[in-house]
C-alpha cells in the first residue's frame, strides 16, 4: 500500500472537487455538436442507468446517425469547434466534462487509495464467517481485526460451504462490499480492509467529509 | 341524543358514497350537504333535541331526493365509481350472508398465499317445504376489502391464481360446483414465477375442460385478471358491476396518447367508459355475460341484505340450471327449466325442487359439450364475413366432406394400420425364422396396400443433401424491402460486445437480420417469414372472407381501421393458413403487427378457432407464430376479452385430440394473447431479442409504483422464468420447427 498523507489528499479534493472527463469519438462520421460551452449535462439515470444522458453530439457515417450521450453529469469545457460538420476518426478527443465529484465519490476514491481491498475468488455467495457476523450483531460499529490466516469469509457454492482464509496484511474490517447471501462475480471486491495505523485518519477524514462537504 | 349521533353518520355515509358516484363535491352542492352534517355532529350536545330531529329529516329528504335522482341516470363512468366506492359489497360479504357457513383455504387474512384471492370451502342451503338442503361448493375469488392495504385492490399475483386452479382440481376431484367472484380491476402485472401471463393461461386452459359445475359472477371485471377464474358455464353478472377490456383510464391513456405522469382529463376518461361498453346492460346484450343480477338502483352495499339474498338465489338457480341441462332425462329438465324461467322479479323464499349437484360420467361429457358450445358461439356476428348462403353453405358441405375424408383416412385406416403393424411387428420380433418366412409375404402385401411415407433422412426430407443451408436456394427470391436503403446501422449491443456497423443491405438481406457480432435480432417484417420460413408456394390462405370491423362502433375507430386496411392490403391482424416445412403440412394462424398492432379482436378469435379447428379435422400440426401482438383490441371491449376463453377452448380440444400446437414469439407479444391461447402451449419458443410479457414497463410502473429493468420482459428471462421453452435464431427457424414437427405432439399426427 503507498504511504498516502490523507490530509493532503483531502485538501487536494477540496482545492479541486471536480473530474475533467476528455470525452473521445467511439468511431468514425461527420460531427454535429448538440451543446455549448458551459452547458450543465446530465448522465445517465434510473435505477438501472438505463435513461440515457443529454445529449451530446451526432456522428454520422453512410446515413447512419448514432447519438453520443453524456456519460456523466457536470459542465461542459472545450469544446473542439473546429470540428463541427466535418469527418472525424474513432478516439478524436471532442470536448470535456467537467463534473463534479459527489460526497460518495470523494469518499470512494479515498476509500480505494487506502483500503485493502479482498476480492472474490469465484463465482458464488458469500457469507461472513459466524463469529465476525455475530460479534457484528452484537456491535454493528465494533472494529474487527483481521490477520492473515484468520477465517474471514464463507463461500457457498453448489452447495458447499469453502471457508476463505485471510491473506492480506492485517487491519481492520472497514467496509463490506456485499450483501450476505448475495450472489457476487469474481473478482469484486468482499471486503476492504485498513491498516491499523491509517485507521483514525481514514475516520477523521471521512467524518469530516460528511460532515462539512456539500453536495 | 345517541339515536341522533347514529342517524348523523349513516347519513354521511350516505352522502359520502353519493360524492363516490359523482367523483366529486361539485355535484348538486354535496360538499356544503356534508359539511351541515359534520356540523351537526359538533354542535349535537349545544342544540336540543328537537331542532337537530328536525335537521336530520331535512337532510335525509334532501338525501333521498338526491338518491333517487342519481340512480335515475347513471353514466358508465359513475358505474365504475360505484364499483370502486370503499362501500361496496366485497367477497367476505358474500361468504358470510350468502354462504351458510365457509373456511377458507390457503391462509385466512394476511397469511395467505395471495390475500388477494380468497378460496374458501363453504355450504350454501335451500329451503323446500320447511326443510333445509345443504349443498357444498367451492368458492374462488378476489377480495378487495377488509385489510385493503395488503390486498393489492384485488389484484391477483401469479401464485394467487394457480392457487385459484389449485382448489378447482380439488372441486373437480370431489365433484362439488364452484362459484367464482370476479371482484378485480386487473392481475397485478409481474413476471415472478409462474408469471402473470402464463399463470392465466394455465387457469384458462384448465377450466375450458374442468369437470365440475362452474358459476361466476362478475362486479368488477377487468380483463386478463377477471379470465382467470371467469371461464364458467353461467356468467351472472351485478346489474350495477362493470366487465371491461380495460379500466377507463387506461383507455383514455392510450386514446388520447397521454404521456406518463400527464393528467387525465376527466370528460375524456368519461367518454371511454361509456365508448367501450362495459354495464351489466351492454354486456348482455353482446353476450359476453348470460344473466344480470339485480342491484339497488345505485348498487349493492356492504349491508344490503336483500341483495344478498337474491344472490343466493341466483347463484342456486343458476347451478341447478348447469346441472340440468346435463340432465339425459328431458322432460324433466324442460320442465324444472320451465319452472325457472317463469319466475318474475321476485324472490321465493322456497324452492319448488331440490337438485342433486353430483354428475355422472355422461352428464359430465354433455357439460363440457355444452361448454365448449357456448364458448364457440361467443363474439358470432360481431365480425364482417364476406359470402353469400350458397358460398357459406358450400363451405360448410366442403368441410363435412373434409372431416369425413380425413375421419376415414387418418381416423379408421390408420388405427387400422396400426393395429396390423403392431400384430406384425410383435410376431417378427419373436425372431423366429419360420415365422419371419410367414410375415414376410404378408408384410409384403400390407406394404403394397399401405405404402410407408417418405421418412426424412437425417439431413433433410423427401431428398434434401445432409448440410444444405435452408436458405441458400432461397435467398434470391425474396428480399426484404428494409434491405433496399444504402446505408449502415448500428447494434444495439455496440458498446457491449463491440458489434461493427452493418451495412443494411446485408443486415437485411444475407444475414436474415441478425447481428453477425452479438446475434441481435433487428425486426423483420411478416412477409419474409412467409417467403423463408415455409416451402416455396406452399403457403396458402384461408378464412380471408372473415374481416375486422367496429361492432360497439367506437368513435373515430372505424376510420383507423379503413386506414390500416388500405395500408396492409388485409383486414383484420390475423392470417390464417396451410403451409408446408420440407413437405409436413401444417396449419399457421399469425398475428402480424402492421394491422392494429397485431391485437385480437372478433374476427382473429374467430379465424384462429377456424385454424384450431382445421388442424383438429385434417390431423395437422398447429404452428401459432406470433410476429407482433399488443393484447385484445380495446375497441371491441369485452367481445375482445372473450376470445381469451374461446380461443383456448379451440386449443384445448386440439391438443386433447392429440394434435401438436407450437406458438413462437418474435418481437413484441404482451397481455390477453399471451395470458390465453398462447401461454397455454405446452411448446412456446421465442426467437432471439423478442420481448414476451403480461404488460408494458409503463403500466407495471402504474400498477406497482415500482419501475422494471430493461430487459425484464426479454426472451432470455422469460425462458429463465420458465415461461418459454427455448429460444431459436431466426436462421434456425426452419429447422428447428423441422425439429420440433418430428420429435414433439400426440400419436394422432397424419405423418407420426
Amino acid at each position: 500500500m503507498a504511504d498516502i498523507n490523507l490530509n493532503d489528499l483531502l485538501r487536494s479534493y477540496r482545492s479541486h472537487p471536480f473530474e475533467e472527463r476528455e470525452l473521445v469519438t467511439p468511431h468514425t462520421g461527420i460531427i454535429s455538436f448538440q451543446i455549448k460551452e458551459g452547458q450543465e449535462v446530465r448522465g445517465p439515470g434510473g435505477k438501472w442507468l438505463h435513461k440515457p444522458g443529454t445529449l451530446l453530439y451526432i456522428l454520422e457515417r453512410e446515413r447512419n446517425v448514432k447519438k453520443i450521450t453524456a456519460p456523466c453529469g457536470g459542465e461542459i469545457i472545450k469544446i473542439r469547434h473546429e470540428l463541427e460538420g466535418g469527418f472525424v476518426e474513432a478516439g478524436v478527443r471532442v470536448l470535456s466534462i467537467r463534473h463534479k465529484l459527489t460526497k460518495e465519490e470523494i469518499v470512494d476514491r479515498i476509500l480505494k487509495e487506502v483500503l485493502i481491498i479482498f476480492r472474490a475468488p469465484e463465482n458464488a455467495r458469500y457469507f461472513l464467517a459466524t463469529d465476525i457476523a455475530s460479534k457484528l450483531e452484537k456491535q454493528p460499529r465494533a472494529a474487527l481485526v483481521v490477520k492473515p490466516g484468520d477465517e474471514i469469509i464463507i463461500m457457498s457454492l453448489m452447495k458447499r460451504d469453502t471457508i476463505i482464509t485471510y491473506d492480506g496484511i492485517g487491519g481492520v474490517i472497514y467496509k463490506t462490499y456485499f450483501e450476505p447471501g448475495s450472489l457476487v462475480e469474481q473478482g469484486a471486491p468482499l471486503l476492504g480492509v485498513c491498516p491499523p495505523e491509517k485507521l483514525p485518519y481514514v475516520q477523521k477524514v471521512i467524518h469530516r467529509i460528511n460532515t462539512e462537504w456539500e453536495d | 341524543m345517541k339515536d341522533s349521533s347514529k342517524l348523523l353518520s349513516q347519513l354521511a355515509e350516505r352522502i359520502a358514497y353519493l360524492i363516490d358516484v359523482k367523483g366529486g363535491l361539485a355535484w348538486k352542492d354535496l360538499g356544503a350537504l356534508l359539511d351541515d352534517v359534520q356540523s351537526l355532529r359538533r354542535d349535537i350536545y349545544e342544540l336540543d333535541e328537537a331542532s337537530i330531529f328536525a335537521e336530520i329529516d331535512k337532510i335525509r329528504d334532501r338525501v333521498s331526493s338526491l338518491e333517487r335522482e342519481a340512480a335515475e341516470s347513471l353514466s358508465p363512468a359513475e358505474i365504475v365509481n360505484i364499483v370502486r366506492s370503499s362501500q361496496r359489497f366485497t367477497l367476505s360479504d358474500i361468504l358470510e350472508n350468502v354462504y351458510d357457513s365457509f373456511t377458507e383455504l390457503g391462509g385466512d387474512g394476511e397469511c395467505n398465499v395471495d390475500p388477494a384471492v380468497v378460496v374458501a370451502r363453504a355450504t350454501i342451503s335451500r329451503r323446500m317445504k320447511n326443510k333445509t338442503y345443504s349443498h357444498q361448493v367451492m368458492v374462488i375469488g378476489h377480495e378487495k376489502g377488509r385489510g385493503e392495504e395488503y390486498r393489492n385492490g384485488g389484484c391477483a399475483r401469479p401464485w394467487g391464481n394457480a392457487k385459484a386452479l389449485r382448489y378447482m382440481k380439488v372441486a373437480e376431484t370431489e365433484g362439488i360446483p364452484i362459484h367464482f367472484f370476479i371482484f378485480t380491476p386487473g392481475s397485478f402485472p409481474i413476471e415472478d414465477y409462474p408469471g402473470a401471463a402464463q399463470q392465466i393461461a394455465r387457469n384458462i386452459y384448465a377450466m375450458a375442460r374442468l369437470k365440475t359445475p362452474m358459476v361466476s359472477f362478475i362486479s368488477e371485471g377487468g380483463s386478463g385478471g377477471a379470465e382467470a377464474i371467469g371461464l364458467s358455464d353461467i356468467r351472472l353478472m351485478g346489474s350495477r358491476g362493470y366487465y371491461s377490456v380495460i379500466s377507463p383510464e387506461g383507455a383514455a391513456a392510450i386514446e388520447g396518447k397521454i404521456r406518463e405522469g400527464e393528467k387525465l382529463p376527466k370528460e375524456l376518461v368519461e367518454h371511454c367508459a361509456a365508448q367501450l361498453k362495459l354495464t351489466a346492460q351492454d354486456n348482455l346484450r353482446l353476450g359476453t355475460i348470460d344473466r344480470i343480477v339485480e342491484e339497488p338502483p345505485l348498487g349493492a352495499r356492504r349491508d344490503d341484505y336483500v341483495f344478498f339474498r337474491r344472490l343466493r338465489y341466483e347463484l342456486i338457480r343458476a347451478t341447478d340450471e348447469v346441472v340440468l341441462k346435463t340432465k339425459s332425462f328431458r322432460a324433466f329438465r324442460a320442465y324444472a327449466l320451465n319452472i325457472r324461467n317463469a319466475e318474475k322479479e321476485g324472490v321465493p323464499e322456497d324452492f319448488d325442487l331440490v337438485i342433486n349437484w353430483d354428475l355422472t360420467e355422461p352428464e359430465i361429457e354433455r357439460l363440457l359439450e355444452l361448454r365448449s358450445k357456448k364458448y364457440r358461439e361467443m363474439a358470432k356476428g360481431f365480425y364482417g364475413e364476406e359470402a353469400t348462403s350458397s358460398i357459406l353453405g358450400l363451405g360448410k358441405a366442403k368441410d363435412l366432406a373434409s372431416q369425413s375424408y380425413y375421419e376415414i383416412r387418418y381416423g379408421l385406416l390408420r388405427s387400422h394400420q396400426r393395429n396390423v403393424m403392431k400384430v406384425i411387428e410383435e410376431v417378427s420380433s419373436e425372431g423366429s425364422v419360420l415365422l419371419n418366412k410367414v410375415t414376410r409375404p404378408v408384410r409384403a402385401a400390407y406394404e403394397f396396400v399401405f405404402p410407408r411415407p417418405e421418412r426424412a433422412s437425417k439431413g433433410g426430407r423427401g431428398g434434401m443433401q445432409e448440410h444444405v443451408s435452408i436458405f441458400a436456394e432461397e435467398w434470391e427470391a425474396y428480399v426484404s424491402p428494409l434491405a433496399n436503403e444504402d446505408r449502415t446501422v448500428s447494434c444495439p449491443n455496440a458498446s457491449k460486445y463491440g458489434c461493427l456497423d452493418l451495412w443494411v443491405p446485408d443486415l437485411y438481406g444475407e444475414f436474415c437480420g441478425v447481428c453477425p457480432t452479438c446475434g441481435h435480432h433487428f425486426p423483420l417484417e411478416y412477409r419474409w417469414y412467409l417467403e423463408h420460413l415455409f416451402d416455396k408456394g406452399s403457403v396458402e390462405e384461408f378464412n380471408t372472407n372473415i374481416v375486422s370491423i367496429n361492432p360497439l362502433g367506437f368513435e373515430g375507430f372505424q376510420s383507423r381501421l379503413e386506414k390500416d386496411i388500405k395500408r396492409t392490403g388485409r383486414r383484420s391482424s390475423m392470417i390464417t393458413f396451410d403451409a408446408k416445412i420440407q413437405n409436413i403440412k401444417l396449419v399457421v394462424a399469425m398475428l402480424f403487427g402492421d394491422f392494429r398492432n397485431g391485437t385480437v379482436g372478433a374476427a382473429e378469435g374467430e379465424k384462429f378457432v377456424r385454424a384450431c379447428d382445421r388442424a383438429r379435422i385434417t390431423r395437422r400440426p398447429f404452428l401459432s407464430y406470433i410476429h407482433t401482438t399488443g393484447g385484445i383490441r380495446i375497441h371491441e371491449g369485452t367481445l375482445g376479452v372473450i376470445q381469451m376463453p374461446k380461443c383456448t377452448m379451440a386449443v384445448r380440444e386440439y391438443i386433447d385430440s392429440g394434435g401438436l400446437y407450437i406458438v413462437v414469439y418474435d418481437n413484441n407479444s404482451y397481455a390477453g394473447p399471451v395470458a390465453s391461447f398462447l401461454g397455454c402451449s405446452p411448446y412456446q419458443f421465442a426467437i432471439r431479442s423478442t420481448r414476451i410479457g403480461f404488460a408494458g414497463p409503463r403500466v407495471i410502473r402504474e400498477t406497482t409504483g415500482e419501475d422494471v429493468p430493461p430487459d425484464y420482459h426479454s426472451a432470455k428471462n422469460a425462458l429463465k422464468r420458465g415461461h418459454i421453452q427455448g429460444i431459436w435464431d431466426r436462421r434456425e427457424f426452419r429447422k428447428n420447427l423441422y425439429e420440433a414437427l418430428m420429435t414433439m405432439g400426440g400419436p394422432n399426427l397424419y405423418y407420426k
